[in-house]
């Protein structure tokens, strides 16, 4: 099946972040979204150790570790940018302040429910920094993943077998087939990638699907 | 009455001054910042990653030698060194954080592994508020972080503007490690970028807040406008080298 890659993905989930919007771009594969932002596009950038207005990645050696993302990475401030303890950092997003974040997921469920920090693994060690703030502070919570696991099964299911982040509080799934929208009325699909019927969607998708 | 006993007890958190009327925070080394830390403390460590985590304090409480401690940090060591050696040294009883697994987390990993620590696991954003509710005098908070969820289990739940929300507690400590960039003697502090992340609201949940800082200025040379944290949150000041901060707890580019 044809599929978008990683870089596509990202490119699909910029397009969607609108002029003025303040977002907050989760660890690992959403991160690449800040690479793909139009041109002349103007948003602040947050990140939950407490900086609003970050910039991208320093060039080589101009590293400054007391500058850092929350993946741990150095990043740079934008003018204007600013800082924030960790209480506000959290109040910020908690607060209806933060209009998007992008997350990644194990699972979600057809209603929403997000499952993206802990395998459950008896010897996996648990850890969930601000996923589960993320996942119901921001106005809007974005899922970017592949629709499919390594071993080909669905990851949007009828109910997450993962231990969960958050009920009920994923608003739209970016993946490497296809746009979907989580609304009252289940998932509605507003694009699939070209070459891609929606059965053979519907086919990778353990949730009924609708346009 | 000269002091009542709030007083008293507050004062004696503090260095011991030379002169009655003096404030004066400022101690000479992080060795006797932190000589009167028992066995069993809960001591708050601020930092995220490896930006704002206080090393020269840490490697002071090793020497220092408490155990049976109960430690409050956003992870759990990175590395060898600072909090890793702390709990490599069998000194922590245990840990609350967020985000203890990391790259770089083998001395954690392993202690957890063999039941030799506890964890107490909290979403990063309730780990925030719990420190700051402490500091501000708050009996507790409902949230909807974490609502649902395993971490929420066992916990009150309350239906508030038509939103499920989770009674958290407060979370005090004994004393907070802190790092700074530039203090005075009365404890006001500026930080240095991300390096800011728990330090002022570790300040105000702890008994005893101990603050390295790089620079130690004149009282009024700090921008009043601009001082992050206010010395009445500060109890000890010491100053450290200025060390350029490493990288930690990510996964080296290949």
């Amino acid at each position: 099946m044809k599929r978008w890659n990683r870089d596509q993905m990202a490119q699909r989930v910029a397009r969607d972040i609108p002029d003025g919007a303040v977002v907050n771009l989760g660890i690992g594969l959403p991160t690449r979204v800040a690479n793909h932002l139009p041109p002349g596009r103007e948003v602040m950038m947050h990140s939950e150790n407490g900086v609003i207005g970050m910039g991208p990645a320093p060039p080589p050696g101009a590293e400054d570790y007391d500058l850092i993302n929350a993946g741990k990475q150095p990043v740079t401030l934008l003018p204007g940018g600013s800082f924030l303890h960790h209480a506000d950092s959290f109040a910020l997003m908690r607060g209806g302040h933060l209009d998007i974040c992008v997350l990644g997921a194990f699972q979600v469920s057809g209603d929403g429910d997000l499952a993206n920090w802990h395998t459950g693994e008896a010897e996996a060690i648990p850890a969930v920094g601000g996923a589960m703030d993320l996942a119901v502070g921001a106005r809007s919570t974005w899922v970017m993943m592949e629709h499919l696991t390594k071993t080909g099964e669905p990851k949007i299911v009828p109910a997450c077998h993962y231990p969960l982040t958050g009920l009920a509080c994923v608003k739209r799934i970016y993946t490497d087939l296809a746009v979907i929208d989580v609304g009252r009325d289940g998932l509605r699909v507003l694009e699939i990638v070209d070459g891609v019927s929606l059965a053979e969607l519907q086919a990778a998708t353990a949730v009924p699907l609708h346009r | 009455m000269a002091a009542g006993p709030r007083y008293a007890r507050a004062w004696s958190a503090g260095p011991l001054s030379t002169s009655a009327n003096v404030i004066d925070k400022i101690l000479p080394s992080p060795a006797a910042a932190l000589a009167d830390v028992p066995d069993g403390a809960t001591v708050m460590i601020g930092g995220f990653g490896t930006a704002g985590l206080p090393d020269e304090l840490v490697e002071a409480l090793i020497a220092q030698g408490a155990k049976n401690l109960t430690i409050v940090n956003n992870n759990a060591g990175n590395g060898d060194r600072g909090l890793a050696a702390l709990l490599a040294a069998g000194r922590v009883r245990k840990i609350v954080c967020s985000f203890p697994r990391q790259t770089d987390s083998w001395h954690f990993d392993r202690l957890y592994r063999a039941g030799l620590i506890e964890l107490e696991l909290v979403p990063q954003g309730n780990l925030a508020e719990r420190i700051r509710a402490a500091g501000a005098g708050i009996g507790g908070f409902f949230t909807p972080t974490g609502y649902g969820t395993e971490l929420a289990r066992g916990k009150e739940t309350r239906l508030i503007d038509g939103r499920w929300m989770v009674l958290e507690q407060p979370l005090h400590a004994d004393y907070a490690l802190i790092k700074a960039e530039r203090g005075d003697r009365w404890g006001n502090l500026i930080y240095r970028m991300t390096a800011r992340n728990f330090g002022p609201i570790m300040a105000m949940a702890a008994r005893v807040a101990v603050a390295s800082v790089h620079e130690i200025v004149e009282l009024g040379a700090l921008d009043p406008e601009a001082v992050v944290t206010p010395g009445v949150y500060v109890k000890r000041v010491v100053r450290v080298e200025r060390a350029r901060t490493a990288g930690g707890g990510f996964k080296a580019a290949a």
